[in-house]
Parts: structure tokens; C-alpha cells; sequence
């Protein structure tokens, strides 16, 4: 047996989107610009009720128009002081890792320090084509760009070869990062060699939980905790991220959730190959062994405290959003989630401490 | 093959989220499983030790040579990697999909004609290929089993050009806690891939037996 890492981080409460589309009260769909505009009032909400982190998901599609995810957080970034803000993911194999690091160093500039990246694949292909690059050569594209990525952060003048962009010799690469490598994240969705990688790379680990029991992710959340013990790394933070949608009553937050996303599960289902689910299968999702996070704040605060414990993870990102929810849906559900969610996990989480294998370390009562 | 193989040992390929979740199950059926990835079995050994404890890491060729059936678990685009010869004379299970949108365009597959399992017998001639586990999503394999008998047990298709291999993979599949139903040679195979009736979708033998369009009675 191996000793109880001793090692806790901070409870973050996170929320990203992939910036869905947004109708309005006739249902129609907003323009890109709009659904933009509104994402900067989202994520400015979300910093002043007291939420920890925004993040905007990378995307190329007439559904999810945000390509330019930081551009978007550098605008939230100047109207807000407090709040974290990052990507959920980047595309880095799709990317140029220096534009990666250039781009986000950029925004930490902005934000006086705030600023994150999650890198992985997200479920979505689209930037493939897009750029030009081969789905196939997925591996070997990730597998180099984090090296590199993990090189940029380190800073001061950067050498690397590699067979998926140029060579770099004694390269600076501006602006500078202000005080040290901000923080990097590895989005996993069920690969356990890519929980390796994150661990071997020095990344923190998002486990992206989408569908099912979050209690199966538990075993890797073991396997990254071994694996940075191994390299003789520190611990590290483990975040989860999962869809949801809160509103002021069960009943009205499932009401409002369920079609669109019945909707949208029915338009991506058939580019990815798999059936439609029914109304059991959702509310087997939203239930206590689901990945849906669908309900008033104290269920959906509840399901969180209980799936941090059984993690071990500090970091809840909550998914917001459903193509065809209004903007309006969407501001309700962030203030709800920083003004009551947030708070009641606090509370559940000091209530029932996991005393073995709690990684999350709450701020001293006042 | 013309004898009744029974299995007793598992060769999986690939130590990803398919082939630890299969190993898994496989072990809490009571196989022996041996579980291989590209390269040195060091490499799998923190995985195998942390998510398929009981599962003993080894080269290929060795989880080859000892198992009554190996487990095609890796990545689709890995797979002309693989050397038939080792392969020869072996029930092969192949869980592998194609499915160009994720996976992006592999040549090999691009055969409109042929389903992707009837070009992985093609290109393992002297192998006993069956299609079966494809169809069900990884982390479902673990949650959904159910002993025999029980009320809302699901359905696994399985296909393959060989009875006995096709039999020797019912009786896994019964073991691992889902009702087998055979839908015959490799060829009807095609209808488990992605974008069809029963991908990632879950159903009882009888949902499943309409849903591919066979008399429930049959």
C-alpha cells in the first residue's frame, strides 16, 4: 500500500460552455455575434457571483461558433477582477502550441494573472479538416504538442524538434509569462494512457464525465496520483468537468433542459454514430449514478459534494448551457450556481469532510 | 476450427479505455488475463496494476502464443500494425469500429462493400475472426451485466464466419452477464458498426432481435 497523499488543494468552482447557441422567446436562433456578446455577460455574471473559473470550449461548428475562445476571455478578462479564465478545452494537435502559448500568455497579461488551459481533444473533429490536419495522425500530433507546450511554460528560450510543426532553436517566445507557467490542465475523457501522459507532462488532470457513473472515474484518479508519485512529480489538482443546467426548482430545471437536450443529442448522434437516448436513459443521467448535474441548487449541490469526495477531486466545472436555452435560462442558472450552489458545497463538503482521501482543503470558518 | 474450444485465457490488445474496461470484466468472470500493448509490458504495468488488477501484463507475441482467444482492443488505425502470422490459428474478438468522422479516413476500411470486420478476417486469413462487444459502450460492458435469467438482461450480437469460434465467443459472452445472439457470418456483422440499429444503444434480446429486424420468435 502506499501512503495517503497528504497533498490538498483548494475547492474550485468552475463553469465553461461551448458557447451553444442561444434562441430567443420565439425560438429562434440568435446570430453568432449575439450569442458572443452574450458569453461576455455570462462569464462578467459569473465573476460577481462569486464563481472561480469560466471556461470557453474550443469549437468550429454553426452550433458552437466559439473558434476564437480567447478573444472572448480577453473581453471577460478586462471587465471582471477576480475571476479564473481559461480554455475547455483547446484543440492543441489542430493548434500551433506557441499561437497556443502566445494567445493565452496574452490573456494572463490581461487578466493580471488569471489566466488557464486545459488542452485535450474534446469531442469535436471539426478543426481537423478545418486546418488541415489528419484525424488519424491524432496521436502522434497531441503527443508532440504537449511536449512543446510543456517547454513554452517553463519559459526563457526554447529548443525543440519534432515532425508535426518547425523546429525551434534558443527561440523566445513573447509575451513572457508574468509570474511563472500559468496553470495547464490535460482534459481527459476515459484514456487511461492519456491520464499517464498528463501526469508525465507535469499538466493537472480534467476528467471529462459525460455520461454514466462518475464513480468508475475514481480508479484513475488512483492511476494519476501513482503515476506523478512514480516520476517523483508533486501531487497534483484533479478537476472534474459535466454537463447541467440549475434553476430555482427540479421540475423547472428538467423541463427547461430535457428537449434541447434531446435535441442536440439527436443532431450529434448522427455524426457520431449512436442512438438516441430516451427519457430513462436521461433520468438515469440525472440521478444520484448519472453525469447530468440537472436540478434546484441544493440537488445539484449536492450531487457535486458527494461525486468530489468519491473523487478526491478540488475542482467541480459545471457545463452550462444546451443549444436552443435562452440567454436569460443561462444567467439564472450562473447566479444560482455561484449565489447558491457554490455555497451549500462549501457547506456539505466541511459537514462530511472525507477524512481518508480528501484532496480538497476548505478555507478556515470565519 | 472444428473442435469445442473452451476458454480459459484472454489475450487483450490495447490497454486503453476499451481494452482495461474488457479486461476488467473478463477477470471478475474468472479468466486468466494477459493484456498487451505496443512495445514493453513495463509500460502497461502502472495501468494494469491500478485498473486491471489480476490482469498480467505481457509482450504481444507472448499473450498470443498462451491465450484460447485474443481481444482486438486497439486503436482502428493501429491495426496494420498487427502481424497475421502471430495471429494464425487463433479465435480473434474484434471489438474495434470504424467510424471516419472521429477517426478520420483509413484507407484500409474504405471499402463500401465489405463491413469492417470482414476486411480484418481478410487481412487475418489463417485467424477465426468474430464480431461481438463492438456495439456497447465501454463503461456500459462493466455496468450493465446481469446474471442469467434476470429481468432486463441486455443483448450482445455476435458474428463470425466459424461455429465454433462463434460458440467458443457465446459462451464469453453469456459469462460476462449478457444473452448472446448469434446474426451469422461476419457479413451480417455490418449491422452492429456505428450508425446502425444497435450502436451504443442498449436492449434486451428481444428489442434487439426487432431492432436488426429478426422475428423476435426466431
Amino acid at each position: 500500500m502506499n501512503e495517503p497523499s497528504t497533498t490538498s488543494f483548494p475547492l474550485t468552482m468552475a463553469m465553461d460552455t461551448f458557447g451553444d447557441v442561444t434562441f430567443d422567446r420565439d425560438g429562434n436562433p440568435l446570430s453568432h455575434a449575439q450569442t458572443i456578446r452574450d458569453i461576455v455577460e455570462q462569464g462578467t455574471l459569473a465573476d460577481a457571483v462569486g464563481v472561480d473559473f469560466f471556461g470557453i470550449g474550443e469549437h468550429h461548428t454553426d452550433d458552437y461558433p466559439l473558434s476564437a475562445a480567447d478573444v472572448v476571455l480577453g473581453a471577460i478578462a478586462a471587465r471582471t477582477e477576480r475571476i479564473r479564465l481559461g480554455s475547455a478545452v483547446t484543440v492543441l494537435s489542430s493548434d500551433d502550441p506557441v499561437r497556443v502559448f502566445q494567445r493565452f500568455s496574452t490573456l494572463n497579461a490581461i487578466s493580471g494573472g488569471r489566466a488557464e488551459v486545459i488542452l485535450g481533444r474534446g469531442s469535436s473533429t471539426e478543426s481537423f479538416p478545418l486546418f488541415g490536419f489528419d484525424l488519424s495522425d491524432y496521436e502522434r500530433l497531441f503527443e508532440e504538442k504537449t511536449a512543446l507546450f510543456a517547454e513554452l511554460l517553463k519559459g526563457g528560450p526554447v529548443t525543440w524538434n519534432g515532425s508535426t510543426r518547425a523546429s525551434l532553436h534558443a527561440q523566445d517566445v513573447v509575451p513572457h509569462a508574468e509570474n511563472g507557467p500559468f496553470p495547464t490542465w490535460i482534459g481527459v475523457g476515459g484514456s487511461p494512457q492519456s491520464v499517464i501522459r498528463a501526469a508525465r507532462r507535469g499538466f493537472n488532470l480534467m476528467l471529462a464525465i459525460i455520461g454514466g457513473s462518475p464513480a468508475r472515474f475514481a480508479p484513475f484518479t488512483t492511476l494519476y496520483r501513482r503515476a506523478l508519485e512514480e516520476l517523483g512529480q508533486p501531487q497534483r489538482p484533479i478537476g472534474m468537468h459535466s454537463p447541467g443546467h440549475v434553476a430555482a426548482t427540479d421540475a423547472q430545471a428538467q423541463e427547461e433542459f430535457w428537449p434541447r437536450y434531446l435535441e442536440v443529442i439527436r443532431h450529434v448522434s448522427k455524426t457520431r454514430g449512436f442512438s438516441i437516448p430516451t427519457k430513462a436513459m436521461f433520468e438515469q443521467e440525472i440521478g444520484p449514478h448519472g453525469s447530468l448535474y440537472v436540478g434546484s441548487p441544493d440537488t445539484v449541490a449536492a450531487k457535486i459534494a458527494t461525486n468530489l469526495t468519491a473523487l478526491g477531486a478540488s475542482r467541480f466545472e459545471l457545463k452550462y448551457g444546451m443549444g436552443g436555452l435562452s440567454h436569460s435560462a443561462l444567467m439564472t442558472n450562473i447566479e444560482l450556481y455561484g449565489t447558491r450552489v457554490i455555497p451549500r458545497v462549501r457547506e456539505l463538503l466541511a459537514e462530511h469532510p472525507a477524512a481518508e482521501g480528501s484532496h480538497i482543503a476548505l478555507p478556515e470558518p470565519v | 476450427m472444428t473442435s469445442n474450444t473452451r476458454i480459459s485465457t484472454i489475450a487483450v490488445l490495447g490497454a486503453g479505455h476499451v481494452g482495461s474496461a474488457f479486461a476488467r470484466v473478463a477477470i471478475e468472470a474468472g479468466y486468466r488475463v494477459l493484456v498487451a500493448a505496443s512495445g514493453d509490458p513495463q509500460k502497461i504495468e502502472l495501468i494494469a496494476d491500478v485498473l486491471i488488477p489480476g490482469a498480467e501484463p505481457r509482450w504481444a507475441t507472448d499473450a498470443i502464443a498462451d491465450a484460447d482467444v485474443v481481444i482486438l482492443a486497439i486503436p482502428l488505425h493501429r491495426f496494420h500494425a498487427v502481424d497475421p502470422v502471430l495471429l494464425a490459428g487463433k479465435i480473434v474478438v474484434d471489438l474495434m469500429n470504424y467510424w471516419s468522422p472521429i477517426d478520420g479516413v483509413q484507407p484500409l476500411f474504405e471499402d463500401p462493400a465489405l463491413g469492417s470486420s470482414e476486411i480484418v478476417q481478410r487481412r487475418l486469413a489463417e485467424s477465426f475472426v468474430v464480431k461481438s462487444f463492438n456495439h456497447i459502450g465501454y463503461h456500459e460492458l462493466e455496468s450493465e451485466r446481469r446474471p442469467a435469467g434476470s429481468r432486463g438482461r441486455q443483448a450482445l450480437g455476435i458474428a463470425g464466419d466459424d461455429e465454433a469460434a462463434v460458440s467458443a465467443v457465446v459462451d464469453l459472452v453469456e459469462r460476462f452477464g449478457y444473452d448472446a445472439l448469434r446474426i451469422g457470418g461476419l457479413r451480417s456483422g455490418r449491422i452492429l458498426q456505428p450508425g446502425g440499429p444497435v450502436f451504443g444503444a442498449l436492449l434486451t434480446a428481444p428489442d434487439f432481435a426487432r431492432a436488426i429486424g429478426y422475428d423476435a420468435a426466431a
